[in-house]
């Protein structure tokens, strides 16, 4: 059995300062019902924290593969790719 | 960047992007094909089956450099049962010579067909992001990039940005797709010994084995695969994206659990992850396909959601339709008319092709998928499981029994009679409807 983390570990990621995934109103995250964007994100990018009422971004982790932009059920994340040569990079693919 | 101005922009250099790109410039037009990853096929993942027709009509043998991982000799279908399985499948020395498929990954392959467009002549830029489309009146004129003094100018421009096309979403040709048309595929490539793969798959030289398998796949309807690479295995889920927001399920926890399937452990073990990934696949079918041109553009590939996903078929469908939309500019070129009108054989070409006349004959199941109870992809496969179970089972009850037992459990798990009689109609018109 492997984590998350350590399947993230595989990836080779030249992370940018700046997040190309963005919460568009951190209010709609709180009347979220569901909050399911921390289940559905294949690489555990989203994470929503009760006292701080919001929900976080670990864009450094994110395959960019675009299922947040699409699953989230009030269309709450902007989402873009990450500048030319940043992100992820595949060695099998 | 120069401020030169192209006979084509391409934007993406994966197969579409790369087979448009390859077709022009050996035609002599001047393109640009345009990347974001530090090099084409660096974001790119897939299943890993790449079939032969459609690329050979594009480089004839390209076979002989290409970086190919193994001929597909075999296609095996597993119907997975909790801890059990119901298989099928056909091996085939005819698949050979010539070879139907080979399996790849697509980090080697990409960059491959991305340098023979470039030996071609297209001028290939990487690490960048094409974040808009240039416009003037109806028509687009270029594209606007991450790059400092980053716009390009062309007669066309090639929309191959893949699933997600963001590109596609600024044109209006389609909005955002809905969960169900999507489906989200988490692979990891797995290493092996060589001698291990093929003793286990029964191979010999570059004999590769594909297997699909469908069932209890941790609660969910879902396709599992695994795919026989020279030292490595491909090994994934697809799952609806409607599915995971349903189910809660995460896919980092759901291919961990088909892992556990003693007969995937078994095939799997003593392997080592190499690489974990995930990836969209575009499954709306024919309803879901765009416009495919317009005023000085025209979209392929995933980008345009061209692929078959009954079959398994995308890399295939992106070549194609890649190398239809060049054959098109060409003409267009040689008239000077970019506008909708002469481009208009592109989409002419892919409607005469396999691409279209496969996803029109589809074109129910997408709808078919979305009726039937999500329970019945685990119950049906569970039922045909206990069916052979209890045939094969000698315990003193008799043959008429027992085959009473196993189609009131297929029965059952249809939901009745009538379900199961509509469930075969339904299907048997998605498929030839």
């Amino acid at each position: 059995m492997s984590n998350i983390a350590e399947k993230l570990y595989t990836i080779r990621y030249k992370v940018d300062e700046n997040s190309h995934l963005i919460i568009k109103d951190q209010d709609v995250c709180l009347h979220c019902e569901t909050k399911e964007c921390q289940f559905f994100c294949p690489a555990e990018v989203y994470q929503w924290h009760d006292e701080e009422k919001m929900t976080s971004v670990a864009f450094e982790n994110c395959v960019e593969c675009g299922t947040c932009r699409i699953g989230c059920p009030h269309y709450n994340i902007e989402w873009v790719y990450p500048k030319g040569g940043y992100g992820i990079t595949y060695k099998f693919g | 960047m120069a401020t030169e101005r192209f006979d084509a922009i391409i934007v993406g250099g994966g197969p579409a992007g790369s087979a448009a790109a390859y077709t022009m410039a050996k035609a002599g037009l001047n393109v640009v094909l345009i990347e974001r990853g530090e090099f084409p096929g660096a974001k790119n993942i897939f299943g890993g089956v790449l079939y032969r027709k459609q690329l050979e009509d594009i480089i004839p043998e390209f076979w002989k450099e290409a970086p190919l991982e193994r001929r597909v000799v075999e296609q095996r279908m597993w119907l997975m049962g909790k801890d059990s399985v119901v298989t099928m499948g056909h091996r085939n020395e005819a698949f050979k010579e010539p070879a139907n498929a080979w399996t790849g990954l697509r980090v080697k392959f990409d960059q491959w067909f991305a340098s023979k467009a470039e030996q071609a002549g297209s001028l290939n830029i990487y690490e960048t992001v094409v974040t808009d489309l240039l416009r003037e009146g109806d028509r687009v004129v270029g594209v606007r990039t991450d790059r400092e003094e980053g716009d390009l100018y062309a007669n066309v421009v090639v929309v191959a940005d893949g699933v997600n096309s963001l590109l596609g979403k600024q044109l209006g040709v389609h909005h955002e797709w809905q969960p169900d048309q999507v489906s989200l595929a988490v692979k990891e490539v797995i290493a092996m010994p060589k001698e291990k793969i093929m003793d286990r798959f029964n191979l010999e030289g570059d004999e590769g084995v594909t297997t699909e398998f469908i069932g209890q796949l941790g609660g969910m309807a879902g396709l599992g695969f695994m795919y026989t690479n020279q030292e490595t295995i491909s090994f994934g889920v697809g799952v609806m994206v409607s599915d995971l927001k349903r189910t809660k399920i995460r896919p980092y926890d759901l291919i961990e659990n088909v892992k556990q399937h003693p007969m995937i452990r078994k095939m799997l073990q003593g392997g080592e992850s190499k690489e974990y990934a995930a990836h969209l696949i575009p499954e709306g079918g024919f309803h879901a396909i765009p416009p495919l041109s317009g005023n000085g553009w025209v979209i392929c590939g995933d980008a345009a959601q061209l692929v078959n996903f009954v079959h398994r078929e995308g890399t295939n469908l992106a070549m194609t339709s890649g190398k239809y939309a060049a054959d098109a500019i060409i003409e267009a070129h040689a008239k000077g008319d970019f506008s909708k009108d002469g481009l208009a054989g592109y989409d002419r070409r892919v409607r005469e092709s396999f691409i279209h006349k496969d996803l029109k004959k589809y074109q129910g199941l997408h709808g078919l998928l979305n009726d039937i109870d999500p329970k019945l992809f685990d119950r049906l496969p569970a039922a045909l499981n206990d069916a052979a179970y209890q045939m094969l089972l000698i315990d003193g009850l008799s043959k008429a029994e027992k085959q009473k037992a196993a189609i009131r459990g297929l029965r059952e798990a249809a939901g009745g009679t009538a379900n199961l009689v509509k469930l075969g109609i339904k299907g048997w018109r998605a498929i030839n409807g």
